[in-house]
């Protein structure tokens, strides 16, 4: 069995469900794009003063066309993330402005020769199933921004990718990569690479932009990710329960909208719930009460029967200290237990301003740690214990068993030197390192084995026209973050 | 000799209850206290607790708020009675404040307001999605000593810069200060744009802004 953690009952779980469907006919939900009050109004949903009131049959017939699974694909076009049921996978978190300066510690404004250096890292590290448009590229027109961030993760990695779009007019050009990239449209809505995460505003707001990017995905049949963010205390009810109403209902009615642009589009429950400090009026990531939303908001999705995603495994400390793993690997392990099929923020320092490789490097292990749990204990053979006791005796020498040798590499999940489990003599020989000490070398190491993976030299020219013609119209004199 | 009702006035604020703060008000009034001296003998001394506890981590950001709307519907009572009297309250300086164009986040702009007011500052609040040329224009007619710009998303907080443009344009540079605030904004991006400060939180906005106007 893949061991769980449930934290709703059923009963209420229905309850949660009742209200978001009382939430989304009244108040009804903000509905700014013109796009999608077309659609809702189309369906029947009554429209006052750019309010949609959504009944509750209407939203029941969105969250069933939905499909219950579907895949992302590498450049291989192999099928190696699924969203559905129950199976976790972790990719970096998103759209930092800050990159953690490994040898001065300060927090600087992230540039795209960032962005490489992260999806080098994180294309070594088999436990991201995907890679993320991590930062924001300070050195790049903001007008291009979200595209130039895919286009970079493009050309340096071959993994699934999980990104999204600043500005409605991004879209179409994001998608036109993406389909250059899988060998053309139809070949990009057959085995999508990227799924794309679309935010509400807190509460129950939909933007022209998020609007039109959710009508923009379904028609083109690119996944999209309805990333709701309540924050509890603050832009959402200061309950968990309260808040888990808000995001169900602003998660329902992106679906609706995104239904109705094209039917059996792929969608996901997704979300970065989480509380909000009442000290220090952030956004507290590393929070256990936000690791416990995520959890619970994905309950819900999956009692829909629908894929889920979540945002842990970031945290609220400043450096790669005591807190930042602490509070990254509860709030991975609870997502993992969770069985949330996505979550993003490894790597994330300083609520969800800064990144770090470093940090990534280390979230590598606690994912790995995550995973491990996941595959639970089970029998390997006949028997437990008694077979290798038959060898074994009471000299209790199991080290010498073959069975030993052949089963330990699938029974213990082997750290890297990240992880010091040595002596003390050996560590203080070794230069007694500190965790970050040996995250900052295995970050030297990884980027040192780095290659970029193949891409066709037309599928490459193709992308740079693209970019390049997007670049040009924006002031832009090169393109940085070409380099390999 | 009105101890008393300086001491419930004082208590209302820091309960945040602004049903307590009317009634109180109204009895202060009715009971010929001047409505000066009731906000700086009874209220002014609430919100300072508060802020006092704030920073020493003992109260919180709801505490803080709540305090603000008790300390709202408190002057709402006593103005107009403090008009009459002829009576002006002695304010820090005026802010004019806004989270800027394309960007609809409430939260900090808001807590900035609530702890400039409570610090004795006259705020006007433009809200969210403010257009660049709004800020200037309000800035100008209501002869403003401080201009604040939220900004909490990377693509809304080049619209600070903007604002400082439209400032220059209107020619109130640099007597208007700008100070910029916001999740992505730092320091050195409010110098970049020419700003005049940055503050990390509200209690840094409150320090700033005293600062700039030299109190």
């Amino acid at each position: 069995m893949q061991p769980k953690l449930e934290i709703l009952e059923r009963e209420l779980i229905e309850r949660i469900l009742g209200e978001a469907f009382t939430l989304i006919a009244e108040p009804g939900v903000k509905v700014q794009a013109p796009a999608a009050v077309e659609l809702l109004a189309g369906a029947g949903a009554r429209i006052e003063e750019g309010v949609a009131h959504i009944p509750e049959a209407l939203a029941r017939r969105a969250l069933a066309s939905a499909p219950r699974e579907f895949f992302l694909h590498n450049r291989a076009g192999e099928a190696v993330v699924r969203y559905g049921g129950d199976a976790v996978q972790f990719d970096p978190g998103s759209s930092c402005v800050h990159i953690l300066d490994p040898a001065t510690l300060e927090h600087r404004m992230t540039q795209a020769a960032d962005l490489v250096r992260l999806v080098q890292v994180a294309e070594m590290l088999p436990q991201y199933a995907a890679q993320s448009t991590a930062v924001v590229c300070n050195d790049v027109p903001k007008e291009t921004g979200d595209l130039y961030r895919l286009f970079l993760v493009l050309l340096h990695s071959s993994k699934p990718i999980v990104t999204g779009a600043f500005a409605a007019h991004s879209v179409p050009v994001m998608i036109e990569l993406l389909a250059a990239d899988s060998g053309g449209r139809e070949a990009l809505r057959r085995k999508p690479r990227a799924v794309f995460d679309v935010c509400p505003s807190p509460p129950l707001h939909w933007s022209e932009f998020a609007g039109q990017n959710l009508a923009d995905l379904a028609r083109a049949g690119v996944p999209a990710e309805v990333v709701s963010v309540p924050l509890a205390g603050a832009a959402a009810p200061v309950t968990l329960a309260g808040t888990l109403v808000q995001h169900a209902a602003e998660c329902i009615s992106g679906i609706v909208i995104h239904q109705l642009a094209q039917p059996g589009a792929p969608v996901v429950w997704g979300g970065a719930p989480a509380i909000f400090d009442m000290r220090s009026g952030i956004t507290a990531m590393g929070a256990v009460e936000t690791a416990m939303l995520n959890v619970a908001c994905a309950q819900v999705g999956k009692h829909l029967g629908l894929p889920t995603h979540g945002y842990l495994t970031g945290s609220d400390a400043k450096v790669m200290d005591a807190q930042a793993g602490m509070e990254s690997g509860v709030a991975a392990l609870m997502g993992a237990l969770g069985g949330i099929n996505m979550i993003s923020g490894a790597g994330m320092l300083d609520s969800l301003a800064c990144h770090s490789a470093e940090k990534l490097v280390l979230d590598a292990e606690t994912i790995a740690m995550a995973q491990r749990v996941l595959q639970g204990i089970r029998p390997r053979g006949e028997s437990l214990a008694l077979a290798m006791f038959a060898q074994a005796g009471l000299r209790g020498e199991f080290l010498k068993l073959a069975e030993t040798r052949k089963l330990f590499r699938s029974e213990q999940h082997l750290p890297s030197s990240v992880i010091d489990r040595g002596s003390l003599h050996a560590w203080e020989q070794s230069g007694a390192k500190d965790t970050f000490a040996r995250a900052r070398e295995r970050v030297a190491e990884l980027l040192a084995a780095y290659r970029r993976p193949a891409l066709a030299a037309e599928v490459e020219g193709e992308l740079k026209a693209i970019v390049g013609e997007q670049a040009r119209r924006a002031g832009m004199e090169q393109l940085p973050g070409l380099g390999t | 000799m009105h101890d008393d009702l300086y001491l419930a006035l004082r208590q209302c604020i820091i309960d945040g209850d602004p049903e307590q703060a009317i009634e109180l008000c109204q009895r202060a009034l009715a009971a010929g206290i001047a409505a000066l001296d009731a906000i700086n003998e009874g209220l002014v001394p609430g919100l300072n607790h508060v802020g006092e506890q704030f920073a020493q981590g003992e109260m919180f950001l709801p505490d803080l708020v709540m305090a603000g709307e008790a300390m709202k519907a408190a002057t709402a009572i006593l103005e107009p009675a403090m008009q009459k009297a002829g009576a002006r309250r002695e304010t820090l300086g005026k802010v004019v404040l806004g989270t800027v164009q394309g960007d609809i986040h409430e939260i900090g702009k808001t807590l900035v307001g609530t702890m400039l007011s409570a610090s004795g500052f006259e705020v006007h609040d433009l809200g969210v999605d403010v257009p660049f040329e709004t800020f200037a224009v309000k800035a100008r007619e209501l002869n403003a000593d401080v201009v604040g710009v939220s900004a909490l998303l990377t693509t809304t907080m080049t619209g600070q810069k903007n604002v400082v443009e439209a400032l220059e344009r209107h020619g109130l540079r640099p007597r208007v200060k700008i100070v910029v605030g916001g999740a992505p904004v730092t320091r050195s991006w409010g110098e970049e744009i020419g700003a005049d400060g940055y503050g990390e939180d509200a209690l840094a906005a409150v320090a700033l802004a005293k600062t700039l106007l030299g109190k």
